[in-house]
């Protein structure tokens, strides 16, 4: 594993450097909150940023994503033939990503890229992206990374760690694709390893010591699904809920997806589209039925999904990472933590806790 | 202001041990600064945990439509004039409700106050005309009528227009508003600078349909972006979906619309929608005299023929 230092007056040099073998992406602030962008020249992503509003999950699987296209015109040869839609597979790096969304890439990885099934879409892009994360200095009160799996300077799916380290930039190179993307930058000091290494021990320490909000999630894996489907606290914990996308449209590990075909005239596309757990065409069926057809079941689902039906089919931990972006964002304060630890506490006494 | 809690509490108390209502949707503490959360309270544990402050911006005749049971809703002036909208549309008997009534002299703007903090917001304290915010390293003082909501700032219908019970005095009612000077400035605006605002204003939006969902009027079974059968519009972010989108939920609030500001407050990329349910709200004004719920007895202006309705635009 290789330590390089960064002096912060070779910061933006190396990335116009970088940005000549790849595409960047970073966090640009537009109005009163920061999103990830492409870069453009001579815009340096602000690593003042907490963290973005939404997740950088959409710079891998877009929210709408075209995959074919074809012709209804029956005067062409290739009539009513899906033909797969260029896209844009060259070399991207995400710069200042954060450990915790870099994480849910892995977890989202488990769900496109499996034995039996490989999501071609998502995987080209997944392999065409370097992640270069910054670890977090300033947690947020609502972020609780470190019971979800995961944590300030959390390494897994990173390919570059980032230290900020005052004057200069520690550098942790974690894979073939970090090298890659630190040598086209032309990063060459090298940083002495084990000074380095304590350097970032402490700076993690000092940040995982500011989190203060936590999971319990030790009994979700042993807890009985049925009766956590059926515990009395499902009422409660939807009532608030109207059913809005925010929280899985702003989630870094919500995968869920709609495939729709759209003509116009008679030229058409077939795309994939995020869905939401929320929504009410959400595992409708064809005959108009919807196992999920109540506010209850939705909410139901979604809790059930990242914390239960998650948790034992890949023995992985929880589908979370504890960004907390939908406990901030919820129109109706929906907190995950609040139900994560209701969920945990009933399964550890059989029945539902006491609701806080 | 800050002894409402005690006396929301007091009377679903009362209300609840009766029998005289089977549950009370109120507000109750939220976990993150500036923030409550919708709550029923049906057990007198529950009651204790119903509070009022100044971010109760949720509106909480959204929560009962089409339910069966006897009610009692906390109410604000807004909330108030769309239970008056609810039931005029059928959506809740009147009889089923016990409203407890709330003089209201709005609620903050929990995001224009955090672009004027430091840092993250970590702690609210709220007292009766000032709001004070803490964080690392920081501590700032806002007088709240400089930082309310932007439709409880132009809000002329603070009390409650309906109620069974009042938990303080009535407010004073802001004179002198100039409601609708945004309306009139993009009424202002050429077809192409508008179009520009208007594909500016919706750029952010993610179609997680919060404005939709967090709306009282909004309660069809099947809302016209969701049929499928056949599809109205289209499910991607094409822009011109997106437009419909908007553009259409707008019109379908169009002589309802109380500008609760419901829709601005859940958007998590910071739409003013508002801008399109008020430019209707002002044509319902200017048109019919007509402003939406204040009174369960008279029928909307878009529901009834009035041989004296304006009819300028037959041309």
């Amino acid at each position: 594993m290789k330590m390089i230092t960064i002096k912060k007056n070779e910061w933006a040099g190396g990335l116009e450097k970088a940005a000549q073998a790849f595409r960047l992406f970073g966090p640009v602030k537009e109005k009163e909150f920061h999103s990830f962008k492409r870069l453009q020249t001579g815009v340096l992503p602000d690593l003042t940023c907490l963290n973005t509003r939404l997740s950088p999950k959409h710079l891998i699987y877009p929210q709408s994503e075209v995959m074919f296209d074809y012709t209804l015109d029956e005067s062409k040869a290739d009539h009513h033939i899906l033909k797969e839609t260029a896209r844009d597979d060259s070399p991207q790096a995400v710069v200042g990503i954060r450990p915790c969304d870099a994480k849910a890439f892995v977890l989202v990885r488990m769900n496109f890229d499996t034995p039996e099934y490989q999501d071609p879409y998502w995987i080209r892009a997944y392999e065409s992206t370097t992640l270069v994360g910054l670890g977090c200095a300033a947690p947020c009160s609502s972020c609780f990374c470190t019971t979800a799996g995961c944590g300030p300077y959390h390494e897994e799916g990173l390919d570059v760690l980032l230290a900020d380290a005052g004057d200069h930039y520690l550098a942790k190179v974690l894979t073939e694709k970090g090298a890659t993307f630190v040598a086209a930058a032309g990063w060459r000091t090298a940083a002495e390893p084990q000074a380095a290494d304590q350097k970032i021990a402490a700076l993690k320490q000092a940040s995982e010591s500011k989190i203060a909000s936590f999971v319990q999630t030790d009994n979700l894996r042993a807890a009985e699904t049925t009766d956590l489907h059926n515990a009395a606290f499902w009422e409660e914990v939807s009532f608030a809920c109207i059913n809005c996308g925010t929280c899985t449209f702003s989630c870094p590990t919500c995968w869920c997806f709609d495939i729709q075909d759209e003509n116009r005239g008679k030229t058409g596309v077939r795309m994939k589209n995020w869905d939401s757990c929320m929504y009410p065409l959400f595992t409708l069926h064809g005959t108009g039925h919807n196992p999920r057809g109540s506010k209850l079941h939705r909410v139901r689902q979604r809790f059930m999904h990242k914390l239960k039906y998650f948790v034992d089919k890949y023995d992985r931990g929880i589908q979370c990472v504890g960004c907390g972006r939908c406990v901030r964002l919820c129109p109706v304060n929906i907190d995950i933590r609040r139900v994560c630890n209701m969920m945990n506490g009933f399964a550890a006494s059989g029945e539902a806790c006491a609701i806080k | 202001m800050l002894s409402y809690t005690e006396k929301i509490r007091e009377i679903a108390g009362r209300l609840l041990q009766s029998g005289a209502v089977e549950m009370v949707i109120g507000f109750r503490a939220g976990t993150v600064p500036m923030m409550n959360e919708p709550h029923f309270a049906k057990t007198p544990a529950d009651v204790q945990k119903l509070v009022w402050d100044s971010h109760c911006g949720i509106n909480l005749a959204n929560y009962l439509t089409d339910r069966k049971e006897k009610i009692g809703v906390v109410a604000k002036g807004c909330d108030s004039r769309n239970i008056v909208t609810h039931i005029i549309e059928n959506k809740i008997k009147r009889e089923q409700l016990v409203i407890i009534g709330v003089p209201c002299k709005g609620m903050v703007d929990k995001r224009k106050i955090a672009m004027k903090a430091e840092a993250e917001i970590t702690e609210v304290i709220e007292a009766e005309t000032t709001i004070t915010v803490k964080g690392h390293g920081f501590s700032k003082t806002f007088e709240k009528k400089d930082v309310l909501q932007h439709n409880c700032a132009l809000c002329i219908h603070r009390n409650p227009v309906i109620h069974d019970e009042i938990v303080g005095a009535p407010v004073e009612e802001q004179q002198g508003v100039d409601r609708y000077a945004d309306v009139r400035s993009l009424e202002a605006m050429t077809p192409e600078q508008r179009w520009k605002y208007f594909d500016d204003l919706l750029t952010p939006c993610i179609r997680c349909y919060a404005c939709r969902n967090a709306c009282p009027l909004c309660y069809c079974p099947t809302c016209f972006v969701d049929e499928a059968r056949p599809q109205w519009v289209g499910k991607s972010q094409d822009p011109g979906d997106v437009r419909t989108f908007h553009f259409l939920r707008a019109y379908h609030c169009a002589g309802r619309c109380t500008d609760c500001g419901a829709c601005e407050r859940a958007c998590p990329v910071g739409i003013n929608m508002r801008t399109f349910t008020k430019k209707l709200e002002k044509d319902c004004l200017d048109l019919f005299g007509w402003e939406a719920g204040l009174d369960p007895e008279v029928r909307p202006p878009l529901d009834v023929y009035r041989p004296q309705d304006p009819n300028d635009f037959i041309k």
